[in-house]
């Protein structure tokens, strides 16, 4: 009895551990596997570009490298002005949301006055409806008021962000009342408080929301097609889709080069912010 | 009486509000008003025309199969993005060899523009020389026209979606994971639960708040997101991958038929307010945000 | 009559010369490239050439893009009341100009002399398109038609003659079966032709439609003749490509795709626009062969491209000077380099007769094909309300390709949607 008991122990033990090696196992390859399949656009992008056109269906080893493709790309379109446009766009969208919306946000989370619920549903309400479907209205209040192909058109509408209102919100609701008191007493005006006291401490989701923003923006696409004609206000985007349509056919080592191109600075972003990217998003409790 | 600090709070909100009323608000509500007109055209001046446009919706099979490819198109892209973001969330969170690297590879598709990824994805679907095809065909199974049969067109176009967003919502779900003590798992595990119990009774419901939020944005995107659209099907063949967005973005801006694409907005935003809300409620009864 | 052009040319440059007094006149001219990233360049030179000429002359040469966004891009500028001067835009646009009210003809403008000489000598195939209602609306310039490109080597391989490439819609299946080549089960590793049916089908399609002796369109813009039996017939003929003759991928063709799948030699033969010449000539490794499309009752294809269009709002002196820049940049020497250039066909007898072009044929055969079957070619399809009766026809030829619908079924459809939309023109 004992030593049935005991060997069944054992044997349970046994298929116990073989069996959290087999799971750590399929763990691992599913990670892996998972990982291969998301970037294989990426590689064919690499592969495509850095390789003769012949070699964009076949995929041989031996192909010769060349940076040609890049050349022809970035000599193809006027891709430092479409760089330019977008970084201006993505700044400027960025200062004025943060600006913007860590005002509103504070007074949301912070004072008290009559509306303030129905105000912040109104807020809440441009998380669902956001401007991205709202083109053909806005189209037309920006052709009003003499905007249309312009910078500032394409960012207007983004300007007060109804998710970076709320973000801050809840943020700033963490931050003990304690601290506040503290700077108040001391003669703080209301505006010197947000910005000694509410504003560092809510650095981690001003970058999370930053980075969320800025990723946003630079890829955004519908929004700067219609409102945009002429590359002096072009962003990437558009700039990108408009060399990549043509008529003529398409050919993927020169397309893949520009995307390349384009997209290389928010990839590098990435890579060097990746840490702080998440724990920025820990710490500003979006969850 | 008005008190000062009322007066502040207002000066605060001020800007923020005016221009979320005069880009979102408002639109909407004009969005509203212009679909009861018809469009003007050239010499010819927008007139009164009452329901007309939503009659004309109704009977419109274009507008009814956008609405049905846009469901299908939700149904599978927010299910699946969120498995997707969750298991890659659970894939880094702990100890694994390369978890840097495999950060990156996840994210990455975030970070390049739909526009562009369109092309090589459109390359993936080539039919005979196409990646996938010349993967299939070592296998000797024949060629498949992914984007340009309707059978496959929609769900080709949600497979991108779903690979383009994944990796975004996993950030959402990784910063939830880290919040979780690695204490109560420990124990778990050393009590013998497996992997799959300890994800069902002491995760999942402690990311719940996360996983409604990511739900709402993936919700939001799945009428966001055609950009690649454009470039793999421009929604056929015969409208078979159409979605809401860009049908709105065919009459507006290709047939230039403004009446009717505001007509189409009013749709839109109805949906999304009524998915929204229903959402927030759910979100509100499990997560108190005050 | 080239001197004469010169001549004519000069006295309207001396002419804007002597009207513009000390002010130089500035023109605003918005340009589409539609044929990948020289065209730009080319026509941003063109104009630099010409402002160093005519220092009296300012050109903004404004690159906006594809068709679809400088034909809205010009719209709201015109809206806004701030109309460029110039603006190549889609031929087939010319309708929805009008019903706008945005451009004028360039009739009132011109001398008679210049009716004559200038205007008419543009291939009618391409004027078609512009000249509405007696008048000129339009100068053709960046204009193409579809060709068949071929795969000689493939046709030897096929014990098919590589210099006689398929004539008629017959040949087309007969030598299309041979040329398609399958492995051991059964799927295709080269198939016979390639006619690309996503985006634009109606363009291609239309050429099979002219080819069987359909119009599909009246010169009015108002009607169209999509359920015609000829119009169906040639419908069924561009599914039995694949359904019936299997020469063909079955499924939707992708355009963009179509010049890598032909380099590829995943197909034998494949119809696509003469804008691809250079980009095909320079890639293929195989023996290249152009042909003009296969005939069934007659041969035929539609004209593609830009014209030039002259908007509404501007002063006769800054009109004319825009229209003697056209002058200048139709002229055989100009046109000869932008046809060599892009690809586009020339489109004047004229240009052909240049040094420049006749090298350049000697060069690339392929580029005489076009020349030679703009005999047989009519107007693009274009009709007021042009986007969406478009669209409607793409559906069309769309739901018949993937078998949604049977050819006549989704001709017959299209014709009263498109007699829907079109109904209020034709009072």
């Amino acid at each position: 009895m004992t030593t049935t008991a005991l060997a069944q122990d054992r044997s349970s033990s046994v298929s116990l551990s073989s069996r959290l090696e087999t799971d750590r196992i399929l763990f691992v390859v599913g990670a892996w596997a998972l990982a291969l399949v998301w970037l294989l656009p990426l590689l064919y992008a690499v592969w495509t570009a850095v390789h003769p056109s012949a070699y964009e269906t076949r995929f041989d080893l031996l192909a010769p490298l060349t940076l040609d493709n890049f050349v022809q790309a970035w000599n193809a379109a006027p891709f430092a002005r479409y760089f330019l446009n977008t970084i201006l766009l993505v700044t400027m969208i960025l200062v004025a949301q943060l600006v913007l919306c860590t005002l509103a946000g504070f007074a949301f989370a912070r004072l008290e006055f009559p509306g303030k619920n129905f105000l912040f549903t109104l807020v809440l309400l441009q998380l669902l409806v956001m401007p991205d479907i709202l083109i053909v209205r806005n189209y037309a209040t920006m052709s009003a008021l003499g905007l249309v192909d312009t910078i500032l058109a394409i960012g207007l509408p983004y300007f007060a962000s109804g998710f970076a209102i709320f973000l801050l919100r809840q943020t700033f609701k963490t931050i003990p009342k304690e601290l506040d008191e503290a700077a108040r007493i001391e003669g703080c005006s209301l505006l010197g408080l947000m910005w000694r006291v509410y504003v560092p401490l809510a650095k981690p989701t001003m970058l999370a929301f930053g980075l969320v923003s800025v990723s946003h923006h630079w890829n955004n696409f519908i929004w700067p097609l219609i409102i945009t004609s002429s590359a002096e206000t072009r962003p990437l985007t558009v700039g990108l889709s408009i060399f990549a349509t043509t008529d003529s056919g398409v050919q993927w080592s020169i397309i893949n080069a520009a995307t390349l191109i384009t997209s290389g600075p928010l990839l590098i972003g990435f890579l060097l912010f990746q840490r702080q990217f998440v724990q920025s998003f820990m710490r500003a409790g979006i969850k | 009486m008005i008190k000062r600090e009322w007066i502040h709070a207002w000066l605060l909100l001020a800007p923020a509000l005016l221009l979320l009323f005069a880009f979102t608000h408002l639109p909407a509500v004009q969005t509203v008003f212009d679909s009861f007109w018809s469009t003007p055209r050239g010499r010819r001046p927008a007139v009164f025309v009452g329901l007309d446009n939503y009659q004309r919706m109704l009977a419109d099979p274009i507008f009814i199969k956008a609405m049905v490819n846009n469901a299908i198109y939700a149904l599978i892209t927010i299910p699946a993005s969120i498995a997707l973001a969750l298991s890659m969330a659970l894939f880094v969170s702990g100890k694994i060899r390369g978890r840097g690297t495999l950060r990156m590879a996840y994210f990455t598709p975030t970070v390049l523009p739909l526009i562009a990824v369109a092309n090589i994805w459109l390359f993936f679907y080539l039919p005979g020389f196409g990646l996938f095809d010349q993967i299939r065909g070592l296998f000797g199974f024949g060629p498949i026209n992914w984007v340009g049969q309707p059978t496959t067109a929609l769900y080709a176009i949600t497979a991108v979606t779903i690979w383009n967003q994944a990796g975004f919502f996993m950030i959402f779900f990784l910063a939830a994971l880290q919040t979780i003590p690695e204490s109560l798992r420990e124990a778990a595990a050393l009590e013998g639960a497996s992997r799959w119990t300890i994800f069902w009774r002491i995760t999942w419901p402690l990311i719940m708040p996360t996983t409604l939020f990511v739900s709402v944005n993936a919700t939001i995107n799945a009428f966001r997101m055609v950009d690649h659209v454009f470039i793999m099907t421009q929604g056929g063949p015969n409208n078979a991958s159409i979605l809401l967005l860009y049908y709105i973005y065919d009459q507006g801006f290709r047939f230039w038929d403004t009446a009717y694409a505001a007509t189409l907005t009013v749709v839109m935003v109805a949906i999304l307010c009524v998915v929204g809300i229903g959402q927030f409620f759910l979100l509100d009864r499990r997560v108190h945000y005050r | 009559m080239r001197h004469l052009l010169k001549t004519s040319t000069l006295s309207g440059a001396l002419l804007g010369l002597s009207m513009s007094t000390a002010l130089a006149v500035d023109l605003e001219f918005y340009f589409p490239v539609a044929v990948g990233g020289d065209a730009a360049a080319t026509i941003q030179a063109m104009t630099e050439e010409y402002m160093s000429a005519n220092p009296d002359v300012n050109i903004n040469a404004i690159y906006t893009g594809s068709y679809a966004d400088t034909t809205t891009r010009a719209i709201t500028a015109a809206r806004g009341g701030n109309p460029p001067h110039l603006a190549i835009l889609s031929a087939v646009d010319v309708f929805m100009l009008i019903d706008e009210d945005l451009i004028e003809t360039w009739d009132q403008h011109l001398s008679e002399e210049e009716l004559k000489n200038w205007v008419g000598g543009f291939y009618d195939a391409f004027r078609a398109n512009t000249h509405k209602e007696g008048k000129t609306w339009g100068i053709p310039f960046q204009r193409s038609t579809p060709v068949m490109y071929y795969n000689k080597d493939a046709f030897k391989e096929a014990g098919l003659d590589p210099e006689s490439p398929p004539a008629t819609w017959e040949e087309l299946v007969e030598m299309g079966k041979k040329l398609t080549v399958r492995d051991d089960s059964g799927n295709a590793t080269q198939w016979g032709i390639r006619i690309p049916s996503s985006g634009f089908p109606y363009w291609p399609f239309q050429a099979l439609a002219i080819a069987n002796g359909a119009e599909l369109m009246n010169e009015a813009g108002t009607e169209v003749y999509f359920d015609q039996p000829a119009v169906v017939e040639a419908l069924e003929f561009f599914v039995d490509l694949s359904k019936e003759h299997e020469i063909m991928a079955p499924g939707i063709v992708d355009w963009g795709a179509t010049p890598k799948a032909f380099l590829d030699g995943e197909t034998a033969m494949a119809i696509t626009t003469t804008g691809n010449l250079t980009n095909i000539r320079t890639n293929a490794t195989f023996d290249l062969g152009v042909a003009m499309l296969p005939k069934n009752k007659q041969y035929g294809v539609a004209t593609g491209g830009g014209d030039f269009f002259l908007f509404k709002g501007h002063g006769e002196e800054e009109t004319r000077a825009a229209i003697d820049f056209v002058k200048w940049a139709t002229a055989p020497e100009q046109a000869a380099a932008w046809s060599i250039a892009t690809g586009y066909v020339a489109p004047r007898p004229d240009i052909w007769e240049t040094e420049k072009m006749k090298a350049y044929v000697e060069e690339a055969p392929g580029a005489l094909v076009a020349r030679n079957q703009l005999e047989h070619a009519v107007a693009e399809f274009s009709v007021y309300e042009n986007a969406r009766v478009r669209q409607i026809l793409n559906d069309a030829i769309a739901a018949a390709i993937v078998g949604d619908k049977t050819p006549e079924q989704a001709l017959s459809d299209a014709q009263s949607e498109a007699d829907e939309v079109l109904k209020i023109y034709r009072q």
